[in-house]
């Protein structure tokens, strides 16, 4: 066992963990964070999404030992005083029916938001191809992403 | 889940430490860069390596140098970073049809190159590009570094040219002598993330010359030479193309699998062969290309 240290969610944490542990089984065990959900555990789903200094990974196929010293954002950390404008247009869209891949895509869109403020349809639907969606069939989610990329404009 | 079994993890800060890590260690050891087919294998059981070493803090493996003959990409950097990178959008837009079409963005920003060769299996997207341009793998062992030119590369699935002690320390890729017009076509079963049914890579130039090269049609990713010798010069009427895609029989052998049939893999690959010739000519005279929307808006 080992003592990393790192950012989570804007605030620094220490946690003890051994090589074969992975990124996802100790955000959601050991430091309490839930909205990263477990689904193939081989990187096609998505439900596991974070944000590694900023960038979206697959934390099912990250090990927790390789984040030492970097930084990871969580749909807790983006929301911490209020819903962001987009989680209020998913509300708004009714986007998402059973909610096992919004935290996912609520990230994957935070990222590309962040770096292209005004994406084409495209551009979002290349943004959230591999966040998998077996409820509401994606228009939704595409419609309040379309929405909030408008207002901005 | 945590694996199963329980490794020893380093992350070396320069490459004379990992070489001497990999060179005590060797078959015993992974390396482990971007993660996402390793960790995938090593939860599946597939390698169960007693040391598991990350290059992620070697400084010099995370740039993409530009020489005054090739460009030099380090084994750190990822798809993301392909896909991001001016002098691969104008210089190879081959790698960069390829790049976009390897998994997805959550995936592309930590799978690197090198690693997706080090993994060698045949439906490798990044293949057809690397073996259209002449790449080379230098590797490196405590020995020295070596150039391994990519058609000896590859040597069955998941098997390739590297010995237990090297190490993949960059992707050589030169700059081509004239003009050419290159394109990659990648068909899956659906939009988003999938493996190749068939990947095809081409590239022509304004004398008619040709290279062509396929994955997920053979055991390894492979130059099509004998259809590039019978094209050599000719104009691509409607009757060389059929005469293509009989040569073109002979010249992959794809298997069935979970993706796909054996007769539907030789069938769509005359299509993309068509179809691909036809948008690499395109590209040449300056055209726009969407690679994804030729195939039915299926990549």
């Amino acid at each position: 066992m080992k003592e990393i240290s790192l950012i989570l969610n804007h605030e620094p944490r220490t946690v003890m963990v051994a090589p074969n542990e992975i990124l996802l089984d100790v955000l959601r065990e050991k430091l309490g964070v839930k909205s990263p959900k477990c689904g193939c555990e081989r990187g096609d789903c998505g439900a596991c999404t974070v944000l590694l200094d900023g960038t979206c990974v697959r934390s099912c196929l990250v090990l927790a030992i390789e984040v030492e010293g970097h930084e990871i954002t969580t749909v807790e950390g983006i929301s911490q005083d209020k819903l962001s404008t987009l989680q209020e247009a998913f509300i708004e869209f009714n986007s998402f029916q059973c909610g096992y891949c919004a935290p996912g895509i609520i990230l994957a869109v935070t990222e590309l938001l962040e770096k292209h403020p005004h994406p084409s349809l495209e551009e979002i639907k290349e943004s959230i191809a591999g966040n998998l969606c077996r409820c509401t069939g994606y228009t939704p989610i595409f419609d309040a992403i379309m929405a909030v990329s408008k207002e901005g404009k | 889940m945590a694996m199963a079994h329980e490794f020893r993890y380093e992350r070396p800060g320069t490459l004379k430490e990992a070489l001497q890590l990999l060179g005590e260690h060797r078959e015993k050891c992974r390396i482990l860069a971007g993660g996402t087919d390793l960790i995938v294998n090593m939860k599946e059981g597939m390698v169960a390596p007693e040391l598991v070493i990350d290059i992620k803090d070697i400084p010099d493996l995370k740039e993409i140098s530009i020489h005054e003959h090739e460009i030099v990409i380090g084994a750190g950097i990822t798809f993301a970073d392909l896909i991001a990178s001016d002098v691969i959008i104008n210089g190879f837009p081959i790698l960069h049809d390829a790049a976009k079409t390897v998994a997805s963005t959550g995936v592309r920003s930590r799978a690197t190159l090198a690693g997706n060769l080090a993994s060698a299996v045949p439906s490798l997207d990044s293949a057809p590009a690397l073996l259209v341009h002449d790449a080379c793998v230098e590797a490196a062992s405590l020995q020295g570094t070596r150039m391994i030119p990519i058609q000896e590369f590859f040597l069955g699935p998941r098997k390739t040219a590297l010995l237990p002690d090297e190490i993949i320390l960059s992707i050589h890729l030169p700059f081509p002598d004239k003009k050419q017009g290159e394109v990659y076509l990648k068909l899956g079963r659906y939009g988003g993330e999938d493996l190749a049914q068939a990947g095809w890579g081409f590239v022509v130039d304004a004398d008619r010359n040709y290279k062509i090269a396929h994955c997920a049609l053979a055991a390894t990713p492979k130059r099509a030479l004998k259809i590039e010798q019978f094209l050599c010069g000719k104009e691509l009427t409607p009757q060389v193309i059929s005469q293509a895609k009989e040569i073109m029989r002979e010249e992959i052998a794809p298997i069935t699998d979970i993706r796909a049939s054996k007769e539907y893999r030789l069938h769509v690959s005359g299509v993309m062969l068509e179809r691909g010739l036809k948008a690499a000519f395109d590209r040449l005279q300056n055209r726009e290309v969407h690679p994804q929307k030729l195939l039915g808006g299926i990549a």
